[in-house]
């Protein structure tokens, strides 16, 4: 059966109960007659021989030579390939970059490459494990690199191996891993997940340094894109198109090859996650009770365990190699058939529930920050046009918020949450004020290159990532989450849906409009 | 005095040939003829999926601790498809039938000597039903195993085939006859390379006992023959991909494509010397010694 495209549906007295993801659990929730649901598009038919696809895509390129012309003996071979933050949930073996990698490799060894190293491009995030590296790569890869020192994770803070290549034309210093830069060929494998992705934001931000990220990581930038889902219109892709060029300049050969994957996102049980309320079968409805009734009886630190365990059903709907741009064009029009919704005007009050995961905790704990990070940074940007939100509006986010941090992942949030918070949630005060100390401390510069850290500015992005959505908003509401912890991150706490509303008039007025994010599966409103 | 019970005659025993009449001469019932139709009829299939999930399972763990590698190469194959294989002992049909992908596992026939395993009564039952064995010549040349194969393929099952035709009498691979290729070609599905490594060392030709050992079983990509690729060529690709497998398995993915691409992979078949430097060749591979153990943890 065809896909059915995401819609718009209108709730009246014949509509079911609305699903919300609430962490590592879901909520039914009977929205107001008159809310409007908006839906994302059912996952898009495969590729249905992706190997051919992907040999074909290296074969013939967009703006640039076929893979074996550019592969001589005696060249230098890098390959950078996207980190642990995609794609969400992680997929199901093989892994797209495993497939993707393993044809390059299989086309350099064709061509008697011998210098060949694999770095995962992962900017400030932790570093990843084997396990992860081999989940990504595959054991066939790993074994053949690893044990050699030639497959490794990016390191933003080693002086000996980065690369100062200039500035941009507004003076953004572009600085990046030194063995991509002087390599003969670099490489990447990119999974696009959402419209954000790819691009030059691969290698200018995935293989860059602190000193390099600060240009377009920061307040200014983040609320000057409207959104970064939309490239055109985005700040943060324009510093990093920049540096595009002045990598470009430099002499830098890149070799982009980017994926889209198509929204099938829940296994079994949890694939009633993915299906509209209506469709639900007996089967759905018992696999939900059952599951959700387990889950209240679940300890937290199990729950977790299981839904970290979930390995998406993701397949492969696109792969283009070659010209960074060019590929990023067909990369972003494949997203966009996946994920763009049609939504006509904005909305008083937006709701949105908010799964266990997001792109900073995989296999670990979403902290308070990082809740803010996913509702206000990622959800509420998930527009074309215009935000789903009108100004001065109410967000209601579902999310348990736990004051919890994972000590070894998380330890700059730790402290960015009781030190930065209690003091000021103003993120442009918080830039001004904390950014440099956190950026600059050894401790945190340690547990990053060499334990499994997130660096010590990373607390600082996840906020400013939000910075758009607190500017524009008129309050955030959170519930079900723990109410200190809302209140610290500055938003206000709630314990049922129907508070959450009355509430919100307070800010927009009575009979406010309602709007939910059936979210995820991933969507885009394309607001008009 | 004890009262002796009548015996049972017939109906319920085989009646007697008067004397004077010469019997039927009787009909050929084991050897390729054997009929292995009811062996793939629903019960015998549940009996076989015991069998298979049970007590083969747990002998293979307990004797060859496998190792599999390679799956996810099968990961977009559909319908049926024909295993290829090395064949170095008796344990490698219980290793396979036990490692192949779910949703081929309990659909596949093995080909299987009909001059070895279905000799008598005993063992041909013993073969089809334990491990869907269909017999097959090796000593003539007849169409009626290919026949059969090529129909149980069209009918959905798919056929794990050792193409060396036997097991390695040396510890080094054989040759690659034809009939995976062939059945191939005629069937058109695809041919999925397998590499076994560390069998010979458990339970090789002319062992008398069983070593435990630790194997690897290395899937390969599937195959498909050319346009107008004969099944001589075909063949040595299927072989060439078995010993890539094998360099992979022994080296790493990256050295054994390296060497594939350079034409250097190291051949199945082994050098053509003398016997003894064959066997000075194989170095630890057909080693009887058992694996020492160390007495004392391992400190580093």
């Amino acid at each position: 059966m065809a896909h059915r495209p995401g819609f718009v549906l209108e709730v009246d007295r014949s509509t079911p109960p609305t699903l919300f993801h609430h962490g590592e659990g879901f909520r039914l929730e009977k929205l107001p007659i008159g809310s409007r649901v908006v839906y994302p598009s059912e996952a898009l038919s495969p590729l249905k021989h992706p190997d051919a696809a992907i040999r074909e895509a290296l074969l013939h390129p967009v703006d640039m030579e076929p893979l074996p012309a550019l592969l001589k003996p005696g060249m230098k071979l890098t390959i950078a390939f996207d980190d642990v933050s995609l794609p969400l949930p992680k997929m199901r073996r093989p892994d797209v970059r495993q497939r993707v990698i393993e044809a390059v490799l299989d086309l350099a060894a064709e061509a008697g490459v011998d210098d060949v190293v694999l770095i995962a491009a992962l900017a400030l995030h932790r570093r990843m494990t084997e396990a992860e590296l081999r989940h990504a790569v595959g054991d066939r890869v790993y074994d053949a690199f690893a044990p050699r020192g030639l497959l490794y994770n990016h390191d933003a803070e080693d002086p000996d191996n980065l690369a100062f290549l200039g500035e941009t034309d507004k003076g953004e210093e572009v600085e990046i891993n030194k063995r991509a830069a002087e390599s003969d060929l670099l490489v990447y494998v990119n999974i696009n997940l959402v419209s954000m992705d790819g691009g030059w934001k691969s290698t200018a931000t995935g293989l860059a340094s602190y000193r390099s990220l600060r240009h377009h990581h920061n307040v200014r930038t983040m609320q000057h894109s409207r959104s970064f889902m939309d490239q055109h219109r985005s700040e943060l892709h324009s510093s990093n198109w920049r540096m595009g060029e002045v990598l470009r300049k430099s002499g830098i050969k890149v070799f982009q090859i980017e994926t889209t994957l198509n929204n099938d996102t829940f296994p079994k049980p949890f694939d009633f996650l993915q299906k509209r309320e209506w469709d639900w079968t007996a089967r759905d409805r018992a696999s939900y009770v059952a599951v959700s009734k387990s889950l209240e009886r679940t300890p937290s630190r199990l729950k977790r365990s299981i839904f970290q365990s979930i390995e998406a059903p993701h397949q492969m709907t696109g792969v283009n190699a070659g010209d960074v741009e060019a590929v990023h064009k067909l990369t972003t029009a494949k997203v966009f058939e996946q994920q763009l919704v049609p939504v006509s005007g904005q909305t008083d009050i937006l709701t949105m529930g908010l799964p266990y995961i997001c792109p900073y905790n995989v296999h670990s704990i979403m902290n308070p920050i990082l809740v803010m990070c996913l509702g206000l940074g990622y959800f509420f940007n998930l527009y074309r046009g215009k935000p789903l939100v009108r100004e001065g509006g109410v967000l209601i986010m579902s999310h348990p918020t736990p004051w919890e941090f994972h000590p070894v992942h998380h330890p700059s949030y730790i402290d960015f949450f009781e030190q930065v918070l209690a003091d000021t949630t103003d993120p442009i005060e918080i830039e001004k004020t904390y950014e440099k100390s956190f950026a600059e401390d050894e401790w945190y510069r340690h547990l990053y290159r060499t334990s499994y850290a997130y660096h010590g500015v990373h607390p600082f992005y996840m906020w400013y990532w939000g910075a758009h959505a607190l500017q524009h908003l008129g309050g955030v509401i959170v519930v079900g989450g723990d109410p200190k912890a809302v209140r610290r991150l500055g938003f206000k706490p709630a314990s049922t849906l129907r508070d959450a509303l009355e509430m919100a008039e307070d800010v927009v007025g009575r009979h406010p409009s309602i709007t939910h994010l059936h979210n995820p599966p991933l969507l885009v409103a394309d607001v008009s | 005095m004890r009262a002796r019970l009548p015996r049972a005659g017939f109906p319920y025993r085989a009646p007697t040939t008067p004397r004077g009449i010469e019997p039927l001469p009787e009909e050929p019932r084991w050897g390729s003829d054997y009929e292995t139709d009811w062996a793939r009829r629903t019960p015998a299939r549940y009996a076989r999926f015991f069998i298979v999930e049970g007590p083969m399972r747990a002998l293979v763990r307990a004797i060859a601790s496998p190792t599999r590698r390679g799956m996810d190469r099968l990961d977009s194959v559909r319908g049926p498809v024909i295993f290829a294989a090395n064949h170095h002992s008796h344990v490698d049909t219980p290793l396979l039938l036990t490692s192949i992908p779910e949703r081929w596992r309990h659909r596949t026939v093995v080909a299987a000597a009909a001059d070895y395993f279905f000799t008598n009564r005993y063992t041909s039952v013993a073969s089809a039903l334990a491990m869907g064995a269909v017999p097959i010549e090796r000593t003539r040349v007849t169409r009626r195993s290919a026949d059969e194969l090529a129909g149980l393929i069209a009918q959905g099952w798919s056929l794990l085939i050792f193409p060396e035709g036997g097991r390695s009498p040396d510890g080094w691979g054989q040759g690659h006859r034809g009939g995976a290729a062939y059945l191939s070609s005629r069937a058109g599905v695809p041919v999925v390379p397998i590499h076994l490594e560390g069998t010979g060392r458990i339970f090789a030709k002319g062992d008398k006992r069983v070593r435990p050992g630790s194997t690897t079983v290395t899937f390969g990509a599937p195959l498909s023959p050319e346009p107008r690729e004969s099944s001589t060529r075909f063949a040595a690709r299927i072989e060439a991909a078995v010993a890539a497998l094998a360099d992979e398995a022994r080296t790493d993915w990256w050295s054994a494509r390296r060497r594939a691409h350079a034409g250097a992979t190291p051949a199945l078949t082994g050098p053509e010397t003398t016997s003894w430097r064959r066997a000075w060749a194989l170095g630890d591979r057909r080693s009887r010694r058992r694996r020492d153990r160390p007495r004392w943890p391992d400190l580093g």
